[in-house]
């Protein structure tokens, strides 16, 4: 859906982007991750053509985006940007209306795509449509800030770290709600996120950059399992083979038929949350709620 | 004081609404000019540089030196008169304008670009109602200076409030130019006080 080959942006300071090779899957979510300055937000920004690339092609959806008006190619492509950069002189409905109004649709359209849109990202337009960007919290400036570039149903989103200015505590539920939903739209997405947690739960592939370059894109349990190199190993963080276990669950675990004693866990609990559990209550094996037990043993080998 | 103006109550008045004329007009024609200026430097940054830099310099110019200046250019009357005053209003307006535009939330405007507006659709609709607090500012101290300004039009000729003051000292008829003097610092006043009420007013809706 998203495909680069060969891109190259170089800034007059330094790095920008070297030929660049990166495809994203329609329906995929791709987290593109690296230290601060290796070229994320450029990389993004080539997409929607608001850098232009010095050499290479970018395609979307088939078409050649280098040969499209940059102007009507944005129209097509959803973007959230870190702060939000919600119009301050704008009320919340304005807001999300923005790209169907650029579009051209109808009045009554418009307001009733602004109603279904707000209550994806779980606000309720009546409460939410007349208030202006400042009298919202971080996060609701963020949940208005998707459904803005959800609006005119753009199959492709460029995220630029969208939960960078959401409390910790807010921000976890946050994603939750966003993966379920870009699930469910089947949305393509190119997420930049500085957050290896984040990446791990968002993305369907990691691609991490350093300097401007691609090191190694591959999907989370891949990049965690085998890391290219030291950099890379480094960047995922010394609790990498932990952050691999949240990738599963009890259920694509080998489960034991004997019973254990304790409180059972769900399948669906992770096996990050469930090897937290046995170190906490000291046991090597843990009863699960629908049926038989999950055992050190198992958790090991599903490395 | 009182008493001079129940004899003249004609000649103020006169002399009032020419100034009016005279602020209103030179004001006017700053602003018209000011403003497109703006619009047109936003995405001309050097250029913006070299021409705020102009209007820096055209702003300390003495009120009077301006109107010297112009005298041998465009000679006596009311018009030079409110040339001058354009050109008095035109670097407040100007530079608060190109401050306000370049100074407009970079958020907004990235986002305002990667969504799909033109550059002409993201300046009319996001960079100057962003910058709007900035632009009345700056037609406050136009205004502010204009009105105190106009009370040098009696030099070329050009009339209004400043007239009773140059007439007093030639009669020497302390009344008339004190009429003259406190009408003068009353409207700036008022219009410095009017404006910022304005502002106020605006900032809350
Ligand atoms: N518009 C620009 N002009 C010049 N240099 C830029 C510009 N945008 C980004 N850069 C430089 O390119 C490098 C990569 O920036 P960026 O893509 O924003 O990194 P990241 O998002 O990964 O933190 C940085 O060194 C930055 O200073
Ligand atoms: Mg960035």
């Amino acid at each position: 859906m998203i495909e680069l080959r060969g891109v190259t942006k170089a800034w007059p300071g330094g790095a920008g982007v070297q030929a660049l090779d990166l495809g994203v899957a329609e329906g995929e979510c791709c987290a593109l991750i690296g230290p601060s300055g290796c070229g994320k937000t450029t990389t993004l920004r080539l997409v929607n053509r608001l850098v232009e690339p010095d050499a290479g092609s970018i395609r979307i959806a088939g078409q050649d985006a280098l040969r499209q008006d940059p102007v009507q190619l944005r129209r097509g492509i959803g973007y959230v940007i870190q702060e939000g950069g919600l119009f301050p002189h704008r009320r919340v409905g304005a807001n999300v209306a923005t790209v169907p109004a650029l579009l051209g649709w109808d009045a009554r359209r418009i307001a009733a795509r602004v109603e279904e849109v707000l209550a994806l990202v779980g606000l309720d337009p009546a409460q939410y449509r007349d208030r202006w960007p400042h009298q919202l919290s971080g996060g609701e400036r963020q949940r208005v800030g998707v459904a803005r570039a959800l609006a005119a149903d753009p199959p492709v989103l460029l995220l630029d770290e969208p939960f960078g200015a959401v409390d910790p505590l807010r921000r976890a539920q946050l994603q939750q709600e966003v993966l379920a939903l870009l699930k469910r739209l089947r949305k393509t997405v190119l997420l930049v996120t500085h957050d290896v947690q984040e990446a791990v739960l968002l993305g369907d592939s990691l691609a991490l950059m350093r300097g401007g370059r691609l090191v190694q894109h591959a999907t989370p349990a891949e990049m965690l399992a085998r890391p290219a190199d030291g950099f890379v190993a480094d960047f995922l963080g010394a609790d990498r083979a932990l952050t691999r276990l949240g990738l599963f669950r009890i259920s694509d675990a080998a489960r034991d038929a004997a019973d254990a004693p304790g409180a059972p866990l769900p399948e669906a609990t992770t096996l990050r949350d469930a090897l937290a559990a046995m170190l906490e209550r000291g046991v090597t094996a843990l009863p699960v709620a629908e049926g038989g037990s999950l055992t050190l043993e198992a958790v090991l080998r599903s490395r | 004081m009182i008493a001079w103006l129940r004899a003249n109550p004609d000649a103020f008045l006169d002399a009032l609404v020419q100034h009016l004329a005279l602020s209103g007009a030179g004001l006017a024609i700053g602003v018209a000019l000011a403003l497109p200026a703006a619009l047109l430097l936003a995405r001309r940054p050097v250029l913006a540089e070299w021409v705020s830099a102009g209007a820096g310099v055209l702003r300390t110019l003495p009120s009077l030196a301006v109107l010297a200046a112009l005298l041998p250019l465009l000679g006596v009357g009311f018009t030079p008169s409110v040339v001058a005053l354009a050109l008095l209003a035109l670097p407040p307006v100007l530079l608060h304008a190109l401050v306000g535009l370049r100074g407009a939330e970079p958020a907004a405007v990235e986002a305002a670009r990667g969504m799909g507006f033109t550059p002409l659709q993201s300046l009319l609709r996001v960079e100057v109602p962003l910058a709007l607090p900035q632009i009345f500012a700056g037609l406050r101290t136009a205004a502010v200076q204009v009105v105190s300004g106009a009370a040098l039009a009696t030099f070329i000729g050009g009339g209004g409030l400043g007239d009773l003051v140059t007439q007093g000292m030639a009669l020497l008829d302390i009344a008339q130019l004190q009429v003259g003097a406190i009408a003068i610092a009353l409207l700036s006043l008022g219009t410095e006080g009017g404006f910022g009420w304005l502002q106020r007013r605006w900032e809350r809706a």
